[in-house]
């Protein structure tokens, strides 16, 4: 089949099947998402992300952890383009690592804030009454809350490390899920495909889970990708302060936080762990804007 | 929007406000049971008897059944009583009166800087939707966004201070100044300016410049966004046509007819912003060793200060919440479509 036929079957009025509907609506969104050069330079940048994750061992030059005391605080060179923090060990390996912390950081927050949040708010917008009142009311609570010193509270009570400090964020971070899922379960609801369904004779259990929670994704993907870069700062400012990734971890924060210390003899010791932060809490912040405009029409402004 | 609904957002203000401010001191509550390290060890000492730990144990009503410690941990916070600090044996209260004003007057020059880029970001972005220069300032908002607060701060440092030698170090104001004005507003700025020591005053000026630059320019990313959204919802109102089709010179329509209407939302929005800078002073005043709360509460943190990590966070959070839920509701007041 060749292109332009293959075109023409995406683009038909008529699809013969469900498949072909739905394969064609994905061709659309997709011209339209690589027509929009925010999105794709967020895209571009979260791939490097990952595949730099993925490829580390391959990627990284040195061992992000074998110290070499010989070799400290050594400036961008040849050999370590980055230069060396105070131990010898070679900052752009460490940098490559340290992808590999920001990924967990982040794909562990929103593994827990996502599930919750809409769970809450589609149980919240399905089943109303009172359930709707209290729920509600809680996530407007949460939602007051300033998340990062809640965090910085809740680290310091339970101990530094990466997973506690993973679970400090996603206590305060579950909220505007909620939110936007219990918008969307409303205006379905009301929707007549819903009730076809119900009158099926389907669960609520089902009803929400099946077909109330895969329709009100793609508001959650949009809020989910600008959160990360809300999330990816939140936690590199734990790791700034000791309370997230403990040495030797190679965690962005922690060594811009080493950095600091040798800020006026060793610029190159800061300067590259923060780049490394701004553009992937960058990448995220333009994919998820770009999506926003290519998957929500109503908000162009 | 009618009265009715009115009446319905302030009562809803009056009734969540007291709630959320509950909701805090419970996660404070919870915070403080949590922790790993034994409370009264932390006053007796590892070897101390076991009358003086029963007694301390009795003395900080850890024998009384958890609800009841809650109600007398509610009361407490509300009298404003956080406990001793362990690191300045000061009651937590005092250090908290001591070191607030850094931070507000910090916060305020923040707000004034990210307001006085944003606004006029946000006009222009929105008189000139879809050209060249609404990309550029979105890229500027959307940069301000993502920079890390605190790698800001350090490379502001490295340029300014380290390099070019243009401003002033880290720190509120030159050791030799420290501790001659007399502290009558806890502003420096204020202070130094009634006390007539001009010389001062500038030095507190330059020690300022470069953290409230730092805050002011993540402040202005929101707002310019902000501005850019309520100036598109006026432009494309049918009056602003009708202001064009009469003749008006468009600078005069941006200003005078859109933007004024615009101005009620800004301030719910400036405050909202002023809310999150004090949030964000935290890691900006331990970069620039400014002495405000940020600072006080990481150091509490390094020294295991748990009383006055609790009583910072929850004074930073009630402002915190006051602020967020006031221009919440008052956004929703002045937005019909927000109802």
């Amino acid at each position: 089949m060749s292109a332009s036929r293959a075109r023409a079957w995406l683009l038909t009025e008529r699809p013969s099947s469900p498949l072909q509907a739905y394969l064609g609506r994905q061709y659309l969104n997709a011209r339209r998402f690589l027509a929009n050069r925010t999105a794709t330079w967020g895209l571009a940048i979260i791939a490097l992300l990952a595949f730099v994750a993925a490829a580390a061992p391959l990627l990284a030059p040195y061992d992000p952890i074998a110290i070499d005391l010989n070799r400290s605080l050594q400036p961008p060179s040849l050999s370590h383009w980055m230069g060396t923090d105070e131990f010898g060990r070679d900052i752009l390996s460490r940098i490559i690592y340290g992808t590999r912390v920001t990924l967990y950081i982040v794909g562990l927050v929103l593994v827990l804030t996502a599930p919750i949040g809409l769970l809450i708010g589609c149980v919240s917008g399905y089943v109303g009454g009172w359930v709707d009142i209290i729920l509600m009311r809680l996530t407007d609570i949460v939602l007051a809350f300033p998340s990062l010193i809640l965090a910085l509270a809740f680290v310091a009570a339970l101990g530094p490390s990466v997973e506690n400090a993973v679970i400090a964020i996603a206590i305060t971070r579950w909220p505007p899920y909620a939110r936007i899922a219990r918008a969307e379960t409303l205006t379905l609801r009301r929707s007549e495909y819903i009730s076809a369904i119900r009158l099926q004779g389907a669960s609520t259990a089902r009803i929400v889970f099946r077909h109330i929670v895969p329709m009100s994704l793609s508001s959650v993907v949009i809020r989910a990708t600008l959160d990360m870069a809300a999330v990816i700062l939140i936690a590199a400012g734990l790791g700034f302060l000791g309370l997230g990734a403990q040495p030797p971890t190679p965690e962005w924060g922690a060594m811009l936080s080493t950095g600091r210390k040798y800020l006026l003899g060793a610029w190159w010791v800061g300067t590259f762990p923060g780049l490394a932060i701004f553009l992937v809490s960058m990448g995220f912040n333009l994919l998820g804007d770009g999506l926003r405009d290519v998957l929500d029409p109503r908000s162009t402004r | 929007m009618s009265a009715g609904a009115g009446i319905r957002l302030l009562l809803r203000w009056v009734t969540i406000l007291p709630i959320t401010f509950l909701g805090l001191i419970a996660v404070t509550f919870v915070i403080g049971r949590i922790m790993p390290i034994d409370p009264v060890i932390l006053i007796v000492g590892q070897d101390a008897s076991k009358e003086a730990y029963d007694r301390v144990y009795h003395e900080l009503g850890l024998h009384l059944p958890l609800y009841e410690q809650f109600l007398i941990y509610i009361g407490d916070v509300l009298r404003g009583d956080f406990g001793m600090s362990i690191s300045t044996a000061q009651p937590v209260i005092e250090d908290i009166k001591r070191v607030v004003p850094a931070t507000l007057e910090l916060a305020t020059i923040g707000t004034v800087i990210g307001t006085l880029l944003g606004v006029p970001m946000g006009i222009v972005a929105a008189a000139r939707q879809g050209t060249w220069i609404d990309s550029t300032i979105r890229v500027v908002s959307l940069i301000g966004y993502s920079v890390p607060v605190f790698w800001k701060g350090l490379m502001l440092l490295l340029l300014f201070y380290a390099v070019l030698g243009w401003t002033a170090g880290p720190g509120r104001i030159a050791v030799y100044y420290d501790g001659i004005v007399d502290v009558r507003t806890g502003l420096l700025l204020v202070d130094s300016l009634l006390a007539g020591e001009i010389e001062i005053f500038w030095n507190a000026v330059d020690h300022m410049i470069l953290p409230a630059v730092s805050l002011g320019y993540a402040a202005s990313a929101y707002i310019t966004r902000m501005t850019r959204s309520f100036m598109l919802d006026q432009l494309n109102q049918e009056y602003i046509t009708t202001a064009r089709v009469k003749g008006l010179a468009e600078w005069r329509v941006v200003l005078f007819h859109a933007f004024r209407n615009t101005l009620v939302q800004l301030v719910t929005v400036i405050a909202l912003t002023y809310g999150i800078l004090l949030e964000g002073s935290v890691l900006t005043e331990t970069v620039f060793a400014w002495p405000g709360l940020g600072q006080y509460l990481t150091k509490a943190l390094f020294n295991g200060d748990m009383n006055a990590v609790i009583g910072a966070t929850i004074v930073i959070g009630a402002v915190f919440v006051t602020l967020n839920l006031t221009s919440d509701i008052l956004y929703r007041m002045l937005d019909p479509r927000a109802q």
